[in-house]
């Protein structure tokens, strides 16, 4: 029975790819790839790694295939064709073999490195110094706290890199819409967004907070609450705000900011990113509410780009 | 409270600053200059062993930051580069009243992040954590190259996202094989086997990408040449440091039981190649800033010059303190060479060599800045470049590489060609062209670093020293006996 669905999933997985990677037509090409993703996260989840399943099926399957819906209405909004011409055969052929060689020398040496618990012993051992049950929560917020805090960093980066690409007379306006231009489209989306937007502040607040024993956490909850965001700038339901606004600069940098707050403090107290005895929990639960707040408004405004003179929706 | 961790805190609390206060977020470099410089010092000063593990905790999981010679020469180096460019910009990235652009607002950030992100590079050993470290200085490299040409920057971007995969692929691996991603403990544990090989391969080859060593330059002309004049100043004399530093710990320190000789040679031939593609394309460009970037390919090809060499030395130091130096020199000399070009071709309103006829008489401090990082960069006494080539060239007359030696030669005669030809055109004419006076810290910017490049070379023995605290041991007698050596 479990072998059938995995068999009946990798085929599925690999038929996804193929259309999508065959598709002439940009839009249906988008709609298997975002079936393919969500694919991936149920094989995902049969390894699981339930929190790689959520991220792959919230990142790589819903924002990009937001993403590249989006690019899609703006080339078409700029005159430019959409399809991609026919590639040379030996250019197919060539990187074919490429990758395939490569994918064969990775199989073997993924398949000679011999199986064993790897760090999860050691996790387990230290779990208990924490006061939170999920390993994964445990990973990114104490042991290796400081890769996720310079991470935190690169995201809060990547936006002021995409703001960078503002025109000059579109600074400090905010993105350009992502309003539906289609009236049908619109009241659908409209009412949608609505009632998703509530629904993803309590669904993201309820993921951070399971995060400290169960699959969830900041990136999760983050990333529901982009597109709670997300749904109801697509159906009018909330503006975009311009990029100095300054509630929205705070609350871009919050996550950053208390993470690095309470990094120093633990410096100040002896050891950069060491929390206290008795109050990792606190502070940790603490650093992922900021964290899911900024990323939830990061992420959405990645999708919007940067600042634009336009009023264009979609 | 340590410098490890506040030369990491410092710029990212600048980061944010500089996003809350916005439109006066240029002001923060006054703060953040003497702040950093000064946590530079007190680095440089710490004890030999200076190391700690973040949080405390332990290894194999734990992240260990320490002090050893390529970040005591390193993130000096680094901020006396980010000081420099950051006075110099603060002129230039400044929101004016009624025309704001994006540009002002967003090069601050993106000028700690990078900060923050190089000084965590080089004190780092988890091979993870650097990945991290990439991303954070790939990312504001990209937005800054992209401020000067949006197709260079998406080429930059696009090449600079597979290299940081590849590195990434490189780091999972180890992390299934060995249980950590620590290069101290990596160093213990590494066995020749496939995995490690593999891993090794797509790491060196994902930063070699990265930090543009020929043939995998390609992305490196355009995006240096045409960002504004602190951006290329950043981009060439720091980014492309991160990912050599990166190979130089996986290397010599990590798997320095594991890679063979003909690897090394393999890297110094490509290096030996950077060195003579890229003086020769640089002798071909007509625009002074192409001239610079090509001048950047050649430059980073000394860097692995030095690797077959650091490890065929009977004594490693000598040649591991030449490519340290080199590195610092060429920090500096390259920041103050695109500074000076920035100055001057505004000032000209050109972009070309031959437009900068006479500019010697009206301008001289920024030709003498010009000037001073070209002596540098070429390797003329006495200056950080001549220490760092007379070093390499010694060790390399001493093993008996000839082919080595004499590439060493014929580049340093060909760096003297393409970097004196805008100099003679600068000081040639009769008649000096009328220039817009320039703010005078414009002006001192690129003079200081220049000046200190040349300075570099008074303070050999001081440099040498540093860089002894992580040189490889020397070889005391055999070599384990390893299978297939």
């Amino acid at each position: 029975m479990t072998s059938a669905f995995e068999l009946i999933l990798c085929l599925m997985i690999l038929g996804t790819a193929c259309v999508a990677l065959f598709m002439r037509d940009f839009l249906a090409a988008v709609a298997f790839f975002v079936v393919f993703g969500n694919l991936m996260g149920l094989a995902w989840l049969t390894l699981g790694a339930v929190n790689v399943a959520l991220a792959e099926i919230a990142i790589g399957a819903g924002v990009t295939g937001v993403l590249l819906v989006l690019s899609r209405s703006r080339l078409l909004a700029l005159g430019e064709e959409i399809s991609c011409g026919p590639a040379k055969p030996w250019l197919r052929l060539g990187a074919a073999a490429a990758c395939s060689v490569f994918t064969a020398v990775l199989a073997a040496a993924v398949l000679s490195i011999a199986p064993d618990d790897g760090l999860a012993p050691v996790i387990d051992g230290l779990m208990p110094l924490i006061g939170v049950e999920n390993p994964v929560t445990g990973v990114l917020l104490a042991f290796r706290a400081y890769d996720t805090l310079l991470e935190s960093f690169v995201l809060l980066g990547a936006l002021v890199a995409i703001w960078s690409l503002a025109a000059p007379a579109a600074w400090p306006r905010a993105p350009a819409a992502l309003r539906m231009t289609d009236p049908a489209a619109l009241n659908v989306a409209g009412s949608f967004g609505r009632l998703l937007l509530p629904v993803a502040l309590v669904m993201a607040a309820y993921l951070v907070w399971v995060g400290s024993d169960d699959p969830g956490g900041a990136f999760q909850g983050g990333t529901v609450l982009a597109g709670g965001f997300l749904f109801a700038a697509m159906g009018g339901a909330i503006g975009l705000p311009r990029s100095d606004n300054s509630a929205l600069r705070w609350s871009l940098v919050a996550g950053p900011l208390v993470f690095l707050a309470i990094g120093l403090a633990g410096a100040a107290l002896g050891r950069f990113l060491a929390y206290p005895e008795g109050t990792a929990k606190a502070l940790i639960v603490t650093i992922e509410y900021s964290l899911a707040l900024s990323i939830g408004v990061t992420l959405a405004l990645l999708v919007a780009g940067p600042p634009a003179t336009t009023e264009t929706g979609l | 409270m340590s410098p490890l961790d506040l030369l990491v805190a410092a710029p990212l609390a600048f980061m944010v600053a500089s996003l809350v206060v916005g439109r006066g977020g240029r002001w923060l470099i006054l703060a953040a200059s003497p702040a950093m410089l000064a946590l530079s010092a007190w680095l440089v000063a710490l004890p030999p062993d200076a190391a700690h593990l973040v949080g405390d905790w332990e290894l194999p999981l734990g992240i260990l930051l320490r002090a050893d010679g390529v970040a005591r020469l390193l993130v000096p180096a680094t901020s006396l580069c980010f000081v420099a460019v950051g006075l110099y910009a603060w002129h230039e990235f400044s929101p004016k009243s009624g025309r704001e652009t994006a540009r002002a607002h967003t090069f601050w950030p993106l000028l700690y992040l990078m900060w923050g992100g190089s000084n965590a590079g080089y004190l780092t050993t988890d091979l993870f954590n650097l990945y991290v470290t990439i991303e954070m200085v790939s990312l504001a490299a990209v937005a800054m190259a992209a401020m000067g040409s949006l197709a260079a920057g998406l080429q930059y971007f696009l090449i600079a996202l597979v290299g940081s995969l590849a590195y990434l692929l490189g780091v999972a691996l180890l992390a299934a094989h060995y249980d950590t991603v620590d290069a101290t403990l990596l160093a213990i544990h590494a066995r020749p086997d496939l995995p490690t090989l593999l891993a090794i391969t797509v790491m060196t080859a994902g930063l070699l990408v990265k930090t543009a060593l020929f043939p995998l330059h390609g992305w490196l002309p355009p995006a240096h040449a045409a960002a504004p004049a602190p951006a290329s100043a950043l981009l060439s004399a720091v980014v492309v440091k991160l990912g050599f530093v990166i190979i130089l710990r996986l290397w010599f320190e990590a798997f320095a039981e594991v890679v063979r000789p003909a690897a090394m040679h393999l890297l110094g031939g490509m290096g030996a190649l950077a060195i003579l593609y890229g003086s020769i394309q640089a002798i071909r460009q007509e625009r002074l800033k192409s001239l610079v970037a090509y001048s950047t390919v050649a430059q980073l090809g000394y860097l692995f010059l030095a690797f077959p060499l650091i490890s065929n030395a009977p004594n490693p130091a000598e040649p591991w303190a030449a490519v340290l130096v080199h590195a610092v020199a060429h920090m500096l000399a390259k920041a103050a060479m695109f500074l000076a070009a920035g100055l001057m071709l505004k000032a000209v309103a050109g972009e070309r060599i031959s437009d900068l006829a006479g500019l010697a008489r009206a301008m001289p401090l920024s030709v003498t800045a010009f000037a001073l990082a070209a002596i540098s960069l070429t390797g003329l006494p006495p200056s950080g470049g001549f220490t760092a080539k007379f070093l390499l060239l010694h060790a390399a007359i001493e093993q008996g590489s000839v082919v080595y030696a004499a590439v060493l030669v014929i580049g340093g005669l060909l760096g003297a060609v393409y970097l004196f030809r805008p100099l003679s055109v600068a000081c040639s004419g009769s008649a000096a062209p009328v220039v817009k006076a320039e703010a005078p810290l414009r002006v001192a910017a690129p003079l200081a670093l220049a000046a200190l490049a040349v300075a570099l070379g008074f303070a050999g023995m001081m440099l040498i020293e540093l860089s002894s605290l992580s040189a490889p041991p020397a070889a005391a007698g055999p070599l384990p006996a390893e299978p297939g050596r």
